[in-house]
């Protein structure tokens, strides 16, 4: 196939639908390691404009990864709803751009066209779409989602409480809860990484998490993020679990490397279904965040927006009650500054939206990586105006067991204040049933773990 | 607003309550002082207090310093290194181009032939990675640990190098075009908020370029806070000796869950 912009000079000709995707993305190192960027902006812009004026059936038509050799894409094209597609697959990415940011485009409106939409479209559009674009769109879109509370719904805006400890410790994980929850963080889940990926680990926390969850009646859930198959055998042995989560990747060979596949999701929802202590319906959190296929060599000569696109296609499938990017995680081969960071930030988040995803963030960078924390606290704020279901937040914004800095629980309450947000309603009512929130706003006693002992 | 008012953890009352803040501050001083983690800050209003915002920035500073900075050359000469560069050119590209970081430059390929032993039973290799703080703070112990060690046991060390803008896997570039039995490549890890100066030793039986991490074992966490350099060279001798004992490294050589981060 030969694709040609329209006022074409030499070099305006890319071989394939995958050649322009990825020197149409805007610039990030990941790409350019992969030896797949655009080599000039000229080139770059080349790429956009080849890529709006192609139509949404040649996207749907030519995968990035062959349906034959990959699951995802079997997972994406089968959920295409045919009647809605054959209502756009004559657009133009750049028609469907121009429908997104209309202002008679609402809700309604976005989640008519959803069920049409395949991931390759919906990176495709974002490749053409800048920052104010991207923020504009997203929150024009309301997700929601429920598992013992609903997270998504206009002016709440809610916060993972990360309580991570180094060494697994259960008193130093209750005690950094004790911490969040006395900031009012810790509406969307009590979610731990473990440092030992065991059942016996995985247990204990689960059940930590769990107990002080009942003994505060804090209307929330909680989450271990050890891997799916280690969860799986704590829930079997009775651990409670109110979310079953699980890292994804937007190819078969990258959740290969990360261990699944979609027999195994299929199992790991349907216990999650019957086994999980939450009402639900929604039992899910995926974790996602550009360049991970290429960091395990599973990218196929696919750009990194493309294949994180993917991951939310395949999320779709398990109707999650979060799922978050976690973008400046991976090292600056991939995100070179915060410039990169808040770009792919916003995509991220973005496309998952339109995915219909309960969408949320991790704003994080690691110490070999330009950016501080001024560029995630800018990503805060850009994301909330957008309209984000929830941040990950951590103390002071140090995680000092995955070694990188995140938001601090300090966020969540500037957040609200500045956008005038609460955290979702049950959790708000909790709040001032404590004494930690009246008004509109955390009270002076917030702030203080000992609340909680 | 006054700002005392917002501030949760300061001592400052007394009387009726003095009591009851007594308990308080006793109970946040069990929290604050078992945890490794920024518990019990504090905020001013919505936002942390100027002296907890003030050390996460000066934290992160000494971490990018550590990222940022060279190796001083005189370490570099008082521990009698052959100085060698990978191909790639500043920090900034370092950061960006983990391959080029496995690969030595044309002049230090020159200089590794004419100037270092062939053959030897073990090539050890000192790359400045991710922390130059790590390097200057662990490799004198940890070589001079290493080095007696080795030589005990009549073990061939051939001529240990520096290498400027290393990688893990640069090891087995060196360990190639030496034909090194194995090689232990000694590096600086990505710096934390707690500490800059964590080293991690990686080793590899066979050297030959591509070979999978899978294949490669590593002693990560050397610091005195951690590994003191001293054990941790005493361990790497025994290793070595396993290593070439059994002519393996990696899974190979044992189950090995442990990371690998560079």
């Amino acid at each position: 196939m030969s694709i040609q912009t329209t006022n074409a000079s030499a070099g305006d000709r890319f071989d394939s639908v995958v050649e322009v995707l990825a020197k149409a993305n805007e610039p990030k190192t990941g790409d350019e390691l992969a030896g797949i960027a655009a080599e000039s902006d000229a080139e770059r812009v080349a790429a956009k404009r080849a890529l709006a004026g192609m139509r949404l059936e040649t996207l749907r038509e030519n995968p990035v990864v062959p349906s034959e050799e990959d699951e995802v894409t079997q997972v994406i094209q089968d959920a295409v709803r045919e009647p809605i597609y054959d209502e756009i697959k004559d657009w133009t990415v750049a028609d469907l751009r121009e429908y997104l940011v209309a202002s008679e485009t609402g809700d309604h409106e976005i989640a008519a066209i959803r069920p049409g939409l395949t991931s390759e479209m919906i990176a495709a559009v974002t490749k053409l779409m800048s920052n104010m674009d991207l923020v504009l769109v997203t929150s024009k879109m309301e997700i929601t989602a429920r598992c013992n509370t609903t997270v998504g719904e206009d002016g709440t805006l809610s916060f993972r409480l990360q309580p991570n400890d180094p060494a697994d410790d259960i008193d130093n994980i209750i005690d950094a809860t004790r911490e969040g929850l006395a900031y009012g963080a810790g509406d969307a889940v009590i979610g731990v990484n473990p440092v030992t990926d065991t059942v016996e680990t995985t247990t204990r926390i689960l059940e930590a998490t769990h107990d002080f969850i009942e003994e505060w009646d804090v209307p929330t859930q909680n989450c271990c993020l050890s891997h799916v198959t280690t969860q799986m055998d704590a829930i079997r042995e009775g651990a409670p679990a109110d979310l079953v989560f699980q890292s994804l990747a937007g190819t078969e060979t990258g959740n290969d490397e990360f261990g699944v596949d979609v027999d195994l999701l299929d199992e790991a929802y349907d216990l999650a279904q019957r086994r999980c202590t939450s009402s639900g319906p929604n039992v899910m959190y995926f974790e996602t965040g550009q360049g991970a296929e290429l960091s395990g060599d599973a990218h196929h000569g696919v750009d990194q927006l493309t294949l994180e696109a993917r991951c939310y296609g395949l999320a779709k499938r398990y109707d999650p009650f979060l799922v978050n990017t976690v973008v400046g995680f991976i090292g600056p081969e991939y995100l070179y500054d915060g410039q990169q960071v808040i770009r792919a930030g916003l995509e991220d988040v973005f496309m998952g939206q339109l995915h219909g995803i309960s969408m949320g963030i991790d704003a994080c960078y690691t110490n070999h990586i330009q950016a501080d924390q001024n560029d995630i606290e800018n990503l805060a704020v850009l994301l909330a105006a957008a309209g984000t279901n929830y941040f990950i937040t951590v103390p002071m914004g140090d995680d000092v067991m995955l070694n990188y800095q995140s938001n601090s629980y300090h966020d969540a309450a500037a957040l609200w204040e500045i956008f005038d947000l609460e955290p979702t309603a049950p959790f708000r009512e909790w709040l001032v049933d404590v004494g930690l929130w009246e008004n509109g706003r955390l009270t002076d006693r917030a702030g203080d773990p000992t609340i909680f002992t | 607003m006054a700002s005392d008012s917002n501030r949760t953890h300061d001592a400052d009352s007394t009387g009726k309550s003095g009591q009851v803040d007594d308990r308080r501050d006793e109970a946040l001083r069990r929290i604050v002082d078992r945890t490794p983690t920024r518990l019990g800050v504090g905020r001013a209003g919505p936002r942390p207090t100027t002296a907890s915002l003030l050390e996460l920035r000066a934290d992160h500073g000494l971490a990018r310093d550590a990222v940022h900075s060279r190796v001083d050359e005189t370490l570099v000469d008082d521990l009698e290194l052959v100085k060698l560069r990978t191909q790639v050119a500043d920090t900034d590209q370092y950061l960006a181009r983990p391959d080029l970081g496995r690969e030595l430059a044309d002049e230090s390929l020159e200089t590794l032939r004419a100037e270092c032993a062939h053959a030897p039973d073990v090539q050890i290799i000192v790359s400045d990675g991710l922390s130059s703080t790590a390097v200057e703070a662990n490799v004198p112990e940890l070589l001079a640990v290493l080095r007696d060690g080795l030589a005990d046991r009549d073990i061939d060390v051939g001529t240990p190098v520096f290498v400027e803008y290393g990688r893990v896997d640069v090891m087995d570039a060196i360990g190639e075009e030496l034909e090194a039995d194995c090689c232990v490549n000694l590096v600086g890890e990505r710096p934390g908020l707690r500490t800059a100066e964590s080293l991690s030793a990686y080793l590899v039986y066979g050297p030959e370029r591509g070979l999978p991490t899978a294949k490669k074992s590593v002693i990560s966490n050397i610091h005195d806070g951690g590994l003191p350099p001293v054990e941790a060279g005493a361990e790497l001798v025994d290793l070595v000796a396993e290593m070439l004992e059994r002519e393996a490294s990696g899974i190979d050589l044992r189950d090995d869950d442990r990371e690998f981060t560079t």
